[in-house]
């Protein structure tokens, strides 16, 4: 059951500021509802930590930096079953070290909210320069059969908004959310409005309600495969919670059939929620010849060349993905049937190309346009890809 | 044994309410000393008086790591070397709780060392039960961080050339505030110092010899459990308030047992309160409240409110 | 749409001045910036700078190409990035700082003593506060008003009035000098006519 209530005004930081998008995370965070936060430095991703820590007195939270990115993200997971809503935030590196325990995060249905702004790597790579080189990661850097949500950003104002909807998720789906940022929107200041806390939507933690004694933390058979309520450590539920394949009360169970069970619910509460989940933007993609497909700050660029190519003469539409995981499968494929040719943009050597390729399967070209990362794109080179799909 | 005598037997046992006697039998070699050490904790736990709701446990991997799965409290079996770090989230976000961490050496001093480390240094209100037996049991008796110098183990298969931690003094030089030491012998002595170490406030530390049977005593020759609490009876020595320097433990050789640290300083969370009172003053509000509980709180505030207008 | 670079060395308060120009342009006068910085060891040493891209629409490229205005309060960063100010763009220079090329009539240039201008007012700290009311004064990109909404919360409480005054000082500095030099070119129109 989603419950959906008015943020506390004690969190919204309501009118229009110029702030960059690390700072905007933290404030969408706030007007969510999270109160906790434990996190690790790193570049590019520090002010979000620091604006936590700096207004947490003032909210009535609380701001820890933990030893490392390990403990981080799993004492979210015990901040979590505390009962709070809680972030973390980090970059490449470190979510890297994070990964095993988003396993375990997605492993107990833990609902929390981490965000990566991204830089280029591998290993140290570029620390200061930007790059969407870890979205494959962020849908299968943990070992074993999982899902979890991300979230793509592209301006400042979107941080703050997709932190709210992650947090939703997050409740609503107990699931990790990623929000796959970059060090370009992390540090570019623009104009973010709050809004005031009566117009912002909130998603309340789902609470068990029932008799004590009957309270499992696991549902696994529900419509839709929508997981079952939560409970909060010491109101007398004594739940027991595991990494291991377990059943509906969260005991260990090794058996082939119940890591059927167990796993099929993972997957199934995201796959089968997929059209609730997926957000998008779609712009004249009816009679396109060519579509541009792209996130995050590289779907800015992509505006601009696609509006160069209309200019041409082109009929170019324009599809900006602001979830990338689950991937939009059903829209892709769609594109795919009416096009000549996908173009993809991404300061990477080719990620989410992959799964476009996947949903075209031979339909259309599909051009992927890479970037090694530390640099957005030159606008002209997403033309040239759109010349070049067309023809 | 039939299925009424079973039935009877979760029923009559004295554990039967600490211990989710649904998952017995439990996975622990015969002779291994962790049973020992959480009966020692269910008895701490019920002369201590404390509600049992109100306490929560984290283990890591481990056979001691199966601890949090046996008993019947809000329990946590997080991953390995990471029972620290997910308590101090339960701790920081509910700190009414008792948090217990109730893990193996292993876990908690090598691949968890740095958590520990560091909940050590914050003086986080936790208590850390550390059951040491010198190896790691489940993946089949490998070298540990506190494996004798010269031990026999399946990854030192010609004898330990490590030099191994002394806990007592780790916990210590990073800032424990309560550290007692004993072997599975001392089932008594293990219960008063986990009640002491629960009704402690700050980072207490407990640490438990004990055999691993199956692994390290067969690996070394050294017998049985009976064996084992042969030698803790032969060579424990008792040394209350020891210097933490003064307590390593060489290979078979004397363990000195007892309560060495006990001392009084703010926590962690203490620390958060009375820096952000004292700098930003009566506008801090302390933080902790979940929407439903504030919402209870505004409800009551406002029948008050109507009950004083009547 | 207009690329701006502010630039000059570390502690001149050049991050500060595309925050504040931002800041204003974007909550209170009705247009799009997006302002970016330098990171890491780049930000540190050397010429520091800061880029402001700002449009009637909004700002698709957050990063400047070629700046059509640059602001250089020091040596090494008019060395730097005067070469990469676009041909008939606007260079504002920091005349005591910058020992400038011979004028070539590329850019238009406008220079200002704001060290000077600042320390008179009672600090040198106010020095990026009268260049922004200068270049506010010659470009027109942002508004006295919308400066001045901008700045509490950017500079502390105590110096608000301070550098109120500053930007004051620096405007009126910047207007005096576009009215002598309309003055010069409409002479120099005059004398061409007359010729």
């Amino acid at each position: 059951m989603v419950r959906k209530v008015k943020a506390d005004p004690k969190g919204v930081l309501e009118g229009p500021h110029f702030m960059d998008g690390d700072h905007a995370l933290a404030e969408g965070a706030l007007a969510a509802g999270c109160r906790f936060f434990a996190g690790y430095p790193i570049t590019p991703s520090t002010e979000t930590a620091e604006r936590f820590a700096e207004r947490c007195p003032e909210v009535g939270g609380l701001f820890i930096q933990m030893e490392d990115e390990i403990a981080s993200v799993t004492a979210l997971i015990g901040g979590a079953w505390g009962g709070q809503k809680v972030m973390t935030v980090t970059s490449g590196p470190g979510m890297s070290l994070m990964l095993e325990n988003i396993g375990l995060a997605c492993m107990t249905e833990t609902p929390m909210v981490i965000a990566n702004v991204q830089r280029g790597g591998p290993s140290t790579g570029l620390p200061t320069l930007t790059a969407q080189q870890d979205m494959m990661q962020a849908r299968w850097g943990s070992h074993g059969d999982y899902r979890v949500i991300a979230l793509a950003p592209d301006s400042p104002q979107e941080c703050f908004d997709l932190a709210i909807e992650a947090f939703n998720l997050a409740e609503t789906y107990r699931v990790p959310v990623l929000i796959m940022t970059d060090e370009t929107v992390g540090h570019m200041h623009e104009k973010v409005v709050i809004p005031p806390a009566s117009e912002i939507e909130v998603v309340e933690r789902n609470w068990y309600t029932g008799p004590k004694d009957q309270y499992k933390p696991f549902k696994f058979g529900a419509e839709n495969y929508m997981p079952g309520p939560m409970v909060k450590i010491g109101d007398g539920y004594r739940f027991h919670i595991t990494g291991l394949v377990h059943d509906e009360r969260g005991y260990p169970q090794a058996s082939v059939e119940a890591g059927k069970i167990n796993i099929t619910h993972l997957i199934e509460k995201i796959d089968s929620n997929r059209d609730k989940i997926v957000r998008f933007e779609a712009d004249q993609l009816d009679g396109a010849e060519v579509v541009v497909v792209s996130y995050g700050i590289t779907s800015r660029i992509a505006i601009k060349a696609v509006m160069d190519a209309r200019k041409e003469g082109i009929k170019t539409g324009n599809f900006r993905m602001i979830t990338c995981w689950p991937f939009p499968e059903k829209q892709i494929r769609e594109i795919a049937s009416k096009v000549k040719a996908i173009v993809v943009p991404e300061i990477n050597y080719g990620q989410m190309v992959l799964e476009v390729e996947r949903m075209a399967a031979g339909k259309c070209k599909v051009i992927s346009v890479n970037s090694t990362g530390g640099a957005v794109h030159d606008p002209n080179e997403i033309l040239a890809a759109i010349k070049e799909g067309r023809s | 044994m039939n299925v009424n005598a079973n039935a009877n037997f979760a029923q009559d046992n004295p554990m039967s309410q600490f211990l989710r006697m649904e998952r017995m039998p439990h996975i622990w070699c015969p002779g291994c000393g962790i049973g020992t050490v959480v009966t020692a904790f269910a008895e701490a736990v019920k002369k201590s008086g404390l509600d049992l709701d109100k306490i929560a446990i984290v283990s890591g991997i481990g056979c001691t790591g199966r601890t949090a799965g046996y008993v019947k409290l809000d329990s946590f079996h997080s991953t390995h070397g990471r029972a620290i770090p997910l308590a101090t989230g339960l701790k920081l976000a509910n700190p009414e709780m008792k948090v217990v961490v109730f893990s193996g050496d292993g876990d908690l001093t090598s691949i968890g060392g740095n958590h520990f480390i560091h909940a050590a240094r914050r003086n986080m209100d936790i208590t850390v039960v550390c059951v040491n037996n010198f190896t790691y049991g489940m993946t089949g008796g490998q070298m540990t961080p506190t494996t004798p110098h010269t031990a026999n183990a399946s990854t030192t298969p010609y004898g330990n050339y490590e030099y191994p931690f002394s806990l007592p003094f780790l916990a210590d030089a990073c800032g424990a505030t309560y550290i007692a030491r004993w072997t599975s012998l001392h089932a008594r002595q293990i219960s008063g110092s986990i009640k002491e170490a629960l009704n402690h406030k700050g980072f207490s530390f407990v640490e438990v010899i004990a055999p691993c049977t199956t692994l390290y005593q067969r690996r070394n020759r050294l017998g049985d459990g009976l064996d084992a609490l042969e030698y803790y009876q032969n060579d424990a020595e008792i040394a209350h308030g020891l210097d933490t320097r003064q307590v390593d433990i060489d290979y078979q050789g004397k363990i000195k047992v007892g309560k060495f640290v006990e001392k009084q300083k703010p926590t962690y969370l203490d620390n958060v309160n009375q820096h952000y009172a004292q700098v930003i003053g009566d506008e801090y509000e302390l933080y902790g409240k979940t929407t439903p509980e504030k919402e209870a709180e505004a409800k009551a505030k406002a029948e008050s409110a109507a009950k004083g207008a009547v | 749409m207009m690329e701006v670079r502010f630039s000059g060395f570390g502690g001149q308060g050049i991050v500060r001045c595309a925050l504040i120009t931002g800041k204003a342009i974007s909550l209170y006068d009705d247009k799009y910036a997006t302002m970016t910085q330098s990171f890491g060891p780049e930000a540190r040493g050397g010429a520091c700078s800061s880029q402001l891209v700002v449009s009637e629409n909004r700002v698709l490229y957050p990063y400047v190409t070629v700046p059509g205005v640059l602001v250089a309060l020091s040596q090494e960063a008019y060395n730097k990035y005067e070469p990469e100010l676009g041909n008939g763009g606007i260079l504002i220079v920091e005349q005591d700082l910058v020992k400038q090329k011979p004028d070539t009539g590329r850019v238009q240039i406008f220079p200002i003593p704001a060290t000077r201008i600042a320390e008179e007012l009672g600090n040198r700290l106010f020095a990026n506060l009268v260049v922004i009311g200068f270049f506010a004064a010659v470009t027109k990109c942002v508004t006295p008003d919308a400066v001045k909404k901008a700045l509490p919360e950017l500079v502390p409480g105590r110096f608000l009035k301070a550098n109120m005054q500053a930007f004051d000082k620096g405007y009126a500095y910047g207007n005096d000098l576009m009215a002598t030099k309309a003055g010069a070119d409409k002479m120099a129109e005059v004398c061409e006519a007359v010729e």
